[in-house]
């Protein structure tokens, strides 16, 4: 049986106030396009929204876009939620601006990646296909 | 230890309305994994108390955003709501994205509610593979009524109606100057109809567009045949409509359950669900079995001694399959 069993799930979220989603949309038909299944959340959303959301869909990779700066309170408290809720196994992507050195700070607390507003979206397809097949089958 | 817990370990979990549980139950029914087999079949077992409605309705009538205020609607009445909601999956790269959630914000976060996407993967009729033991799983974990969102319908994606007790058609005012659902043929589907975006100056004459040609069923064929569908005028956004469509479809379900046709539905589901099955079993015993014959009897073809109406049955015959004269 040709098995969909290995159809990558990805749940993608803004969180904060930023206004516009045409990059989040870029990404999430570029995920469509290598194969995955791309849950879109919309704008606006909180860190518990977001984490109740990526449990009920039982996503692989929860990638969350902040242009807003507010990436060193949002992430930590999305890690802790995920923790919180058993589901510390979802691996957490980010996406956005932020300095070299914040990014390396949030990869040591536990986001498996950090992306930058320029990454290609082959790229991002390429990095979640990665971390998903070093973290086996679910 | 979640990530690799067998599915039978997760049954109890599941019907403790655990959301990890049933999540990853979810998804296990999703990719049709023959590990969940006996665990979905326990699961089969503790169901039955759910109702399932269905949402049906053109592509940007309004169905999430309704759905999400229903669900609301049915929280205030202290009842759990389990939503799932389809899209198509792209024919191009088997990928899909899933943007009902977009218009569920408002339900989000609610203990009380549960909402998964879901991806056709290339099944017609408007249900994904799947969506069916998804309904049973929210069952069995105790909500209490069951919203499917299709995929919008066209003449031949009406599936929604062997697979909810309750189907409730959206028609938006101002796609074109004909009511959708006539259009898609989806009419007769529905026990209630929804007209959306009631804010719309046009909303009016579609509720009494629709009116009429209910009307003129009746008329037609000369009697009421069962009951009359209901037509609820909505406006999601200021929540209007909401309270009477929500009564529409609990009356729908004391109707059918007074009327004897609540068993009928749920043979005619099991029914389908049992066809369905069967089908998609002869369909991968076929992929899985074909392989080693094909190049034999290609090469034969090629040969021009058999027809490939006679390849075909020899084909049939190495699945185990006799095709009858
Ligand atoms: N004016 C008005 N717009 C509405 C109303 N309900 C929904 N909309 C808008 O209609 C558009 C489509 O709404 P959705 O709820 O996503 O429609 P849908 O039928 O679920 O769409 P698909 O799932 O893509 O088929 C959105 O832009 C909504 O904001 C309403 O009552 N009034
Ligand atoms: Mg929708």
């Amino acid at each position: 049986m040709k098995t969909k069993t290995d159809t990558i799930r990805v749940i993608i979220a803004k969180v904060g106030l930023d206004g516009h989603d045409r990059g989040v949309k870029i990404v999430a038909r570029a995920l469509r396009d290598g194969g995955m299944d791309v849950v879109y959340t919309g704008l606006h959303r909180t860190a518990e929204e977001v984490v109740d959301a990526a449990v009920q869909e039982d996503v692989d990779v929860l990638g969350v876009s902040l242009l807003s700066g507010a990436h060193m309170t949002i992430f930590p408290k999305i890690l802790q939620l995920l923790k919180q809720k058993g589901a510390d196994d979802i691996l957490v992507v980010g996406g956005g601006v932020m300095p070299d050195d914040e990014a390396a700070e949030l990869k040591k607390m536990g986001v498996k990646e950090i992306l930058l507003q320029d990454t290609p979206p082959e790229v991002i397809v390429s990095t979640i296909r990665r971390l998903v097949a070093e973290r086996g089958p679910k | 230890m979640m990530r690799r817990a067998s599915s039978l370990d997760l049954v109890d979990a599941v019907s403790a309305g655990e959301p990890r549980a049933i999540a990853r139950m979810l998804s296990r029914a999703e990719s049709g994994a023959v590990e969940a087999r006996s665990a979905l079949d326990l699961i089969y077992q503790r169901t039955g108390r759910a109702h399932v409605v269905g949402i049906t309705g053109v592509p940007g009538s309004g169905k999430s955003t309704l759905v999400a205020k229903v669900a609301a609607q049915f929280r205030t009445r202290r009842r759990k709501v389990g939503i799932i909601a389809i899209d198509p999956s792209s024919p191009f790269s088997g990928g899909s994205i899933l943007g009902d959630r977009i218009r569920m914000g408002e339900v989000t976060g609610d203990p009380g509610v549960f909402v998964r996407s879901m991806a056709t993967r290339g099944a017609l009729g408007g249900l994904a593979r799947g969506t069916l033991e998804a309904v049973d799983i929210l069952d069995a974990a105790g909500y209490e009524v069951v919203i499917i969102e299709t995929v919008g319908v066209g003449q031949d994606e009406v599936d929604i109606v062997r697979a909810a007790h309750t189907t409730v058609v959206v028609s938006a005012p101002g796609l074109g100057d004909d009511i959708q659902a006539i259009k898609a043929g989806v009419l007769e589907i529905a026990d209630i109809h929804a007209v959306s975006k009631g804010d719309k100056p046009e909303a009016d004459k579609t509720v009494s567009d629709l009116k009429g040609m209910l009307g003129l069923g009746v008329a037609l064929a000369g009697r009421i045949v069962g009951r009359l569908a209901p037509v609820v005028k909505t406006c999601a956004p200021k929540n209007e409509g909401i309270a009477e469509l929500v009564e529409a479809i609990d009356a729908h379900r004391e109707y059918l359950a007074s009327s004897g046709e609540l068993e009928q539905r749920r043979q005619a589901i099991r029914e389908r669900r049992t066809l369905k099955a069967a089908e998609v079993i002869l369909h991968d015993e076929f992929e899985n079995h074909r392989e080693g014959r094909m190049a034999a009897l290609l090469a034969e073809l090629g040969t021009g001694r058999i027809s490939p109406q006679t390849a075909a049955r020899r084909l049939l015959a190495h699945v185990g399959m006799e095709a009858s004269e």
